[in-house]
């Protein structure tokens, strides 16, 4: 299909929602895809993922995605865009386990340090933030007011190069909630549960 | 500005939607979806649906109406009533639900809540307390709608389930339910002071200032039943939920 967006489908992650959210946007196309042939028939990617970074990044690998994903990011340069676990599979590693990332962005993902907070605040990070802008990209255009979404987490991405961060929000200290590089987008918080925010998010990406 | 969710809490029973005073006299408050749209459209925080008969009747959630339910919600949705097992959780997942309530699970099934935090995070796992004064007038916890003491106190089963790894806790007073009198503030400072994950306050509330008192106790987060599905004084069914302007100016810290 020429424009269509495969959510997938590697065992992690609240696919349906995101596929509802993409329905309630009017984006038609949508599949879920589980093999490489799914994956190599999309126009973008959107890489979902709850839990613990190991699993998804083991799941991810035993699913054989790997190979056709890089080709289709690095190679093709096909829109990806990961949410919440997925955004954090986009980097190198993460304090939570061992396994290597996928290394599209060069950045770690590291655990709230309450020491480091303001005021000390629980972990996880669960709620509702306001994000603020850190450069323009065609993923965050014409957001609707006071934009805020959803977040749920414990880690969060840092980026080595700054230029990276493409929103930040704040949790006792401020955080990255959104990275974009070329066509490689990631979103800390979930767009397919916050509303008309993410409903923007996500109709977005599908525009691109 | 650092938000504080406020979540209305749905009862099913039969696939309709009921409230309760004190854990009884359940009137019947309407349609589900027909809610969740509702609260769409007022672009709620977070929903909380609970099955109240399913762990009694000792029959598994009813997925279907619950995936139905879901896709018609774009916020987050936690889910609790007859979850015994991992597959339960999975498929509820899988259909949308972001966060499981255990309740009387944690009683009889205490891996569960291991379970499902080491495959999908602590974040998707809440431990439900109900709560409320026994006999000798100590608070104290009870599963199964407030019908089977677990003696202890909220406390120490919050100190409990957090050691079991859930990541939040909903803190529910029985006594409290439905009455309007207010949270329970003296048990919510004394639990969020000793836990460190985020509590939801529950039980009692009946406007913005209740929310600010339970947030200044320590709460994350606040979460009512009547207040969002009953009008004063004649506790007409109206669906209800508080305006932004009114939760940022009285509740949210600048």
């Amino acid at each position: 299909m020429v424009n269509s967006i495969a959510i997938l489908d590697f065992g992690v992650g609240n696919l349906k929602s995101i596929e509802n959210m993409l329905r309630k946007a009017g984006v038609s196309g949508v599949s879920i895809a589980r093999s490489p042939d799914g994956v190599a028939a999309a126009a973008k990617l959107i890489l979902p993922g709850v839990g613990h970074f190991d699993n998804g990044m083991k799941k991810l690998r035993d699913s054989g995605l790997c190979d056709i994903l890089n080709e289709k990011v690095l190679g093709e340069k096909v829109p990806v865009l990961g949410i919440c676990l997925g955004a954090q599979m986009l980097t190198n590693g993460s304090e939570e386990g061992v396994e290597t990332g996928l290394g599209w962005i060069k950045a770690r993902c590291e655990r709230f340090d309450i020491d480091k907070m303001q005021e000390p605040l629980s972990i996880p990070h669960m709620g509702w933030a306001d994000v603020t802008s850190k450069k323009k990209s065609p993923l965050t255009s014409d957001l609707p007011d006071e934009p805020r979404f959803y977040f749920t987490h414990s880690y969060h991405v840092v980026c080595e190069d700054p230029a990276d961060v493409l929103l930040s929000a704040d949790y006792g200290v401020e955080f990255t909630a959104a990275i974009a590089r070329g066509n490689i987008f990631g979103t800390q918080f979930h767009p397919e549960k916050s509303h008309k925010f993410g409903m923007k998010i996500l109709a977005n990406f599908a525009a691109l | 500005m650092r938000r504080t969710r406020v979540i209305p809490i749905l009862l099913l029973h039969n696939r309709g939607l009921v409230k309760s005073v004190k854990f009884k006299n359940y009137k019947y408050v309407g349609d589900p979806i027909n809610a969740v749209r509702i609260f769409n459209e007022k672009e709620v925080d977070e929903i909380c649906i609970l099955d109240i008969t399913a762990t009694r009747q000792k029959r598994p959630p009813d997925f279907e109406h619950i995936a139905e339910i879901v896709s018609e919600a774009f916020m987050p949705i936690s889910y609790g009533g007859g979850v015994t097992g991992l597959d339960d959780a999975e498929r509820l997942f899988y259909n949308g639900v972001e966060k499981i309530v255990l309740n009387h699970a944690t009683v009889d099934r205490t891996d569960l809540i291991g379970d499902i935090a080491s495959r999908y995070g602590a974040q998707s796992v809440m431990g439900s307390i109900d709560y409320r004064k026994n006999w000798l007038g100590r608070q104290s916890v009870y599963t199964l709608n407030g019908e089977v003491a677990v003696k202890l106190s909220p406390l120490q089963k919050a100190v409990e389930l957090r050691d079991l790894g859930v990541g939040e806790i909903i803190l529910n007073s029985i006594d409290r339910d439905g009455t309007y009198s207010g949270y329970d503030l003296k048990t919510i400072e004394e639990v969020t002071r000793a836990v460190g994950v985020p509590v939801v306050a529950c039980g009692g509330a009946s406007s913005v200032d209740d929310f600010r008192k339970a947030k200044q106790a320590g709460a994350s987060a606040v979460a009512a039943g009547s207040m969002f599905v009953f009008q004063r004084p004649h506790n007409a069914v109206l669906i209800s939920y508080p305006k932004p302007e009114i939760l940022k100016k009285e509740l949210f810290t600048k």
